[in-house]
């Protein structure tokens, strides 16, 4: 066991990955001397050499463009985008190529690739550094997206994201990266650890269905907590897998509580709240006391720095929606 | 034509040409057609037979789309000299790859032609499989197979797969694109990653001078060619109506490659004698004498002069010819009407390697709605 941050946990779980594995390459901008501008993968140029740790060119649609050509060669290509807000100029490859080549090829061309993005906010950023455009890629059917929340899940996830035949978006929530420690076991094998594409309850309760995922899952857990002193009895989903979801244990979570709620840091409108209200109401319809709410990011662009506080969804939202739950 | 784009009317330097319009074989002080220990006039007798056989696959293709066979057709009419000349010049082990236009390309990799039309007709998205052949799935998006192929040539670098000597091993990959191709900021971005890393790929650009109806002016003040030294590697303008010409240029780019040298960009100086596609009307945007003029430097028609004025082909080996095209024609006509239509429901298996539980319950619920229907087995 060793307490580590997240970014140390990704950090080990990328070192693993690529021991386990010589195909295994890393490629993004700053990723190599630096070490990444997060230091996610810090050391790993000076240990596995500059082939296997690429500093690429300042273009993203070059990065996935040609880890697209890595990956028909054979390789696992591990891309990383600095920031959410410059994935756009790869949003092409991405989504054209990367995700649609095994559907194109009828399954005789593999797109093995983990395109890792450093997302959400409250770091105190510039414009383009804290955005959420994880609906954009759970969108696209051929690609599968998946998000961590805690040190633990960073470094079993991304090592199965890696292990994937296909192209999985991972999404790394940066305020976390450096925030809490927790005891990862490295010694657990990544086939013991929690399977890659499915949620977690992670608080028990009996009122109350709270999902989140990501940066999320932290402010969700201190919402429970909360209201657990107001006397409700809150169930926090950590969804982990946006694409596909894993919707089996909210399901069978709202059948019992009969209310939910769902957080992001995403804009609400045609965000993953939206759908996942849908599907809770497909499936759990006669159980509902009340319509699924969403607790979202405001359906503008991120704003200022100095009052990103204000949209980023918080405690104080995420309880005032709870609250309302319970007026129906 | 503005006079900075145009070629010197007599060839030079900035333009290699080995074969003129009008079948004479000229020399180049930089550039020989070397086909090694193999007889020279068979292997050009087989790029004539490459050629009319390519062309047959366009005619014929484009005759299937005016009977409703196929939904569209991207024609290439006019440059299979360009696909010839450069297609053969490939090694087995080298990769491809093309756009959507490359069917002399995909011919000389042993792609069968009939495979090419599913995607036109609409009953696949391209049946090849990549791997057998080293070519890739046509790309459609303009442009965004140059950074595949760049990305490839680096995986070839971190195989070992150049600058060994030995010919069975040392491997490079080719990017082809159009002139249109050549704003698009995947491609600028591909000769910046191929210079970087120094990647084994060539960049065999297609300049048939109009970009649906963009003419080359509108993409460019400069010949294309010299782009490539802008960005640190080195390009070379061929006439791409010239078979001999743009075999021993793309050759010798891709030795180049091979050996560990790095890129190299070729300019096929062609033209779409054809529409973009079976859709678009050139009428429109683009004069007639421009096509009657380049009608004069036809790609099949040159070598067919420098082969009969040399007695290096006689009326039989022409009668041949034609008779295998025939033969083609017949073939992919019977063959594209047998095509037969995917299943609704195989949409759903291909789009990941592991399947996902929601997309298998969409598929499982489709097919029992089908199942629903009268006559449904």
């Amino acid at each position: 066991m060793t307490k580590m941050t997240l970014a140390k946990a990704l950090n080990a779980g990328l070192r693993k990955a690529m021991e386990a594995d010589p195909k295994v390459l890393l490629m993004g901008e700053d990723v190599g001397k630096l070490g990444g501008v997060f230091r996610i993968t810090d050391g790993l140029q000076k240990d596995f050499g500059e082939d296997r740790v690429i500093d690429s060119p300042l273009a993203e649609s070059g990065i996935l463009g040609t880890a697209v050509g890595l990956a028909m060669r054979g390789y696992r290509p591990v891309c990383e985008i600095q920031f959410d807000g410059f994935v756009y100029p790869a949003y092409d490859q991405i989504v054209s190529q990367v995700a649609k080549i095994h559907f194109r090829t009828h399954g005789h061309v593999r797109m093995p690739m983990v395109i890792r993005i450093p997302y959400g906010g409250g770091i105190g950023a510039v414009e383009h550094h804290s955005e959420s455009p994880e609906a954009q890629f759970a969108h696209t059917p051929g690609l599968k997206v998946v998000t961590c929340s805690n040190p633990v899940d960073g470094y079993f996830m991304i090592q199965q994201a890696i292990a994937s035949d296909d192209p999985v978006v991972f999404l790394e929530p940066k305020r976390q990266y450096h925030a809490d420690k927790a005891e990862v076991d490295e010694s657990t094998a990544l086939v013991d650890a929690q399977p890659l594409f499915t949620s977690r309850v992670v608080r028990a309760g009996s009122d109350l269905t709270l999902l989140a995922y990501g940066p999320m899952v932290k402010t969700a857990m201190k919402a429970a907590e909360a209201a657990a002193g107001e006397g409700r009895s809150v169930e926090v989903v950590d969804l982990r897998t946006l694409s596909p979801l894993d919707l089996a244990p909210v399901y069978e979570s709202v059948r019992r509580t009969g209310r939910a709620v769902v957080t992001h840091e995403a804009h609400s409108n045609l965000g993953m709240g939206s759908e996942i209200a849908a599907r809770i109401t497909e499936h759990c319809f006669y159980s509902l006391e009340a319509p699924v709410l969403r607790v979202g990011g405001f359906d503008t662009p991120y704003p200022p720095s100095r009052i990103e506080e204000e949209y980023l969804p918080d405690l104080d939202r995420v309880l005032d929606a709870v609250d309302r739950t319970f007026d129906f | 034509m503005s006079e900075l784009l145009a070629p010197t009317p007599t060839g030079g330097p900035d333009f290699v040409q080995l074969l003129t319009p009008e079948g004479q074989r000229v020399e180049h002080p930089e550039y020989s057609f070397d086909v090694g220990e193999a007889d020279e006039a068979e292997v050009v007798r087989g790029f004539y037979r490459d050629m009319v056989l390519t062309r047959r696959i366009d005619t014929e293709s484009t005759a299937l789309q005016r009977h409703g066979e196929l939904g569209i057709w991207a024609q290439l009419l006019g440059q299979e000299a360009a696909q010839i000349g450069s297609g053969r010049a490939l090694r087995p082990q080298d990769y491809v790859f093309p756009t959507y236009r490359e069917h002399g390309v995909a011919y000389c990799r042993g792609v069968d032609p009939l495979r090419l039309l599913g995607l036109f007709r609409g009953v696949d998205q391209g049946s090849w499989d990549p791997r057998q052949n080293n070519f890739a799935n046509y790309t459609i998006v303009i442009g965004a197979q140059t950074l595949h192929a760049t990305g490839y040539a680096m995986g070839v670098q971190r195989d070992g797969a150049i600058g060994t000597g030995d010919p069975e091993r040392d491997t490079a990959v080719i990017a082809y694109f159009g002139d249109g191709a050549s704003s698009q900021g995947d491609v600028n971005e591909s000769f910046v990653f191929a210079a970087s890393y120094n990647a084994p790929v060539v960049f065999f650009c297609q300049n048939n001078q109009w970009a649906i109806s963009e003419p080359i002016e509108r993409q460019s003040r400069i010949p294309l060619y010299q782009r490539a030294h802008g960005f640190g590697f080195p390009g070379v303008r061929v006439d791409g109506n010239d078979v001999l010409a743009t075999y021993a240029v793309t050759q010798a780019a891709l030795q180049r490659a091979r050996e560990g040298n790095g890129p190299t960009m070729v300019e096929a100086y062609t033209y779409r004698m054809g529409a973009h596609t079976t859709t678009d009307d050139p009428t429109r945007y683009r004069m007639s004498e421009e096509l009657e003029k380049w009608k004069l430097k036809d790609p099949i028609a040159r070598v067919k002069v420098y082969l009969t004025r040399n007695a290096l082909a006689d009326q039989d080996f022409f009668d041949e010819v034609e008779t295998e095209a025939e033969q083609l024609g017949a073939r992919l006509r019977d063959g594209c009407k047998a095509l037969p239509d995917p299943s609704p429901l195989s949409i759903f298996d291909q789009v990941y390697v592991e399947q996902t539980d929601e997309l298998a319950e969409q598929r499982d619920g489709y097919a029992a709605y089908l199942e629903t229907f009268e006559g449904a087995h």
